[in-house]
């Protein structure tokens, strides 16, 4: 008894030290970003509680940076990013998981490949790429969008968990479907993808995650400051306030908050699909 | 289920087809390309470049530079993967308990992973002020204050640390879903014998979660190799390139001195070490689990 409750006091006291580690610094931008004009960011001791708590700090930012029209950007990338990932995921995992075709092993080859060559290696030929395609915010919004989204609408990732996803639905489902006259296509839109509908919402909120975070891409194509995405926007804010602190505190947390929510609400999502398709494979 | 008799030989590859366009088109014709660009020299005239073979191969050999950011590379695996293979593994431990609020701290420890790399490299790069509060702790302990991001001696390990911190739930979640498969009559047994915590964790639970530490291993090491936005907005690979990384050369040669062939070699190079690496781990794991 003893023991137990020593144990579970240690516990305790080692898990609190590691939120504090992990939300820490997001608690102290935030309490940053409620400071006052007047009162020292500086301060020794730092003072973790403003003296007067003020959203000046949250307008200010607000109305200097266009951060609607960052999240309006980021939402338009990540939706598109999303659907492209599901459809194109789910048909492709399709044959992989029941058919036997010719080139059947090349495919597995060539995904494994993607994952292992990172993104750096091929971005300069991809951005010359996609300048040859006119995928460039320069030639309009939808090329712009084009051009950020493209590159990322399919993941070998994906593919491999939705295969996953099919390789656990028992056949027999799919021969009663035969017998009842249904097509290939059939029975995958109406017997396969209802059943596969949590490896769906598992890959949809993955992707939205690794898309709402995304820097470098964006970065790299776009040119226009209405095209901007949040992570792009918010490092241009940086420079843009170059050090008042306050406001670059308050833009990075508005910039949390649209994934903050997103997180909450789905967070049994994330506690646990995260390794449907990693672990078993 | 025989679907080769069913249906008609073209109709896998009519499934497959979006997807194998995409990935052609925007991985393996660049991928492909990035060899050919790593022949070209862009010095002169970027849209007219010259075929020069392997010279930017040669120039990226002799240049101190680039021996310098594998360097800081190797630095950045050696200190960030073991990190990341052994506190998740504690903390998931840990946390793989029926305590009360257990699941706000699961929550609050994956929080950095899904908050954007650009937010984390602010609120790290607040931390680390000259006046911020990591070196008000500094003081509090009586030491100077330390240039976490100022100083070429520590820069590097600062922004490692934020690669950790950013990593740390990620991989407490691949190790909980791992620890869930460990069954619970071993840890009873393990009780009857007589085997004290840190027994039974080195006895039945290491074991049990080998595959899992090679994965992480694996995706750990591959991630260290790719860092970039930690750099990128914390320090630009500086101060006096003490925490430029291959991959940030990369970046700032093709994009900022349009040194397009010579980043592409530079690329080429890191392609080469890391699908290396991966052979080896892919190996290793192999090799102990048959």
């Amino acid at each position: 008894m003893f023991r137990k409750i020593f144990k579970s006091l240690f516990s305790h006291i080692f898990l609190v030290f590691v939120t504090i580690i992990s939300i820490g610094p997001f608690l102290w931008l935030i309490s940053t970003a409620l400071k006052s004009k007047n009162e020292n960011i500086f301060a020794y001791p730092p003072q973790f509680i403003p003296s007067h708590i003020t959203f000046e700090n949250f307008v200010g930012a607000w109305n200097q940076v266009p951060f609607a029209g960052y999240i309006i950007n980021s939402t338009i990338v990540a939706v598109v990013t999303i659907i492209l990932n599901l459809l194109f995921a789910s048909l492709a995992a399709y044959p992989l998981a029941r058919m036997e075709f010719k080139g059947k092993d090349w495919c597995f080859f060539a995904m494994l490949a993607t994952m292992m060559v990172p993104f750096q290696v091929i971005m300069i030929p991809l951005y010359l790429l996609t300048l040859r395609l006119n995928l460039v915010d320069s030639y309009g919004v939808i090329s712009g969008f084009a051009g950020m989204i493209l590159p990322f609408a399919v993941s070998a990732f994906g593919i491999l968990l939705m295969r996953q996803a099919f390789l656990a639905i028992p056949k027999e489902l799919e021969e009663a479907a035969i017998i009842d006259g249904c097509n290939v296509f059939q029975i995958w839109a109406k017997v396969l993808m209802p059943l596969v509908k949590p490896s769906l919402a598992t890959l949809a909120i993955f992707t939205f995650v690794g898309c709402w975070g995304e820097f470098l891409w964006p970065s790299i194509v776009l040119t226009k400051q209405e095209m901007f995405t949040l992570p792009v926007g918010l490092n241009y804010l940086q420079g843009f306030f170059s050090s008042n602190w306050r406001f670059i505190a308050a833009g990075a947390i508005i910039s949390v908050v649209p994934i903050l929510i997103f997180f909450l609400a789905l967070q049994k999502y994330f506690v646990g699909g995260q390794t449907q398709g990693a672990v078993k494979g | 289920m025989d679907y080769s008799r069913y249906c008609k030989k073209y109709i896998p590859y009519l499934f497959l087809a979006p997807a194998l366009l995409l990935l052609v088109v925007f991985f393996f014709l660049p991928f492909f390309e990035s060899f050919y660009i790593s022949m070209l020299d862009y010095a002169n005239d970027i849209y007219h470049p010259e075929f020069i073979g392997l010279g930017n191969y040669f120039m990226l050999f002799k240049s101190a530079l680039f021996w310098k950011t594998m360097l800081n590379t190797l630095i950045y695996l050696v200190v960030a993967v073991p990190l990341l293979v052994v506190l998740p593994l504690i903390i998931a431990v840990v946390v793989n308990q029926k305590l009360k609020f257990i699941n706000f701290y699961r929550i609050s420890i994956y929080l950095p992973v899904v908050v954007s790399i650009v937010v984390a490299g602010i609120a790290w790069k607040w931390l680390y002020a000259d006046n911020g509060i990591l070196n008000y702790f500094v003081s509090l302990l009586g030491f100077n204050k330390i240039g976490w991001l100022t100083d070429p001696a520590y820069s590097i390990y600062s922004v490692i640390a934020v690669t950790v911190w950013k990593g740390l739930g990620y991989y407490m979640m691949i190790y909980l879903a791992a620890l869930t498969s460990v069954p619970a009559d071993l840890y009873e047994a393990a009780d009857i014998d007589g085997a004290n915590l840190l027994q039974k964790h080195l006895a039945v639970t290491i074991p049990h979660l080998l595959p899992a530490i090679a994965l992480v291993s694996i995706i750990s090491s591959i991630s260290a190799m790719k860092v970039f936005v930690e750099i990128y907005v914390m320090t630009q690979g500086g101060p006096l390139n003490s925490s430029m990384t291959v991959v940030y050369y990369i970046y700032q040669k093709g994009f900022e001195n349009l040194d397009l062939g010579y980043a592409s070699a530079c690329g080429v190079v890191l392609m080469l070490i890391i699908m290396f690496v991966s052979v080896l781990n892919i190996k290793k794991i192999e090799g102990r689990a048959l």
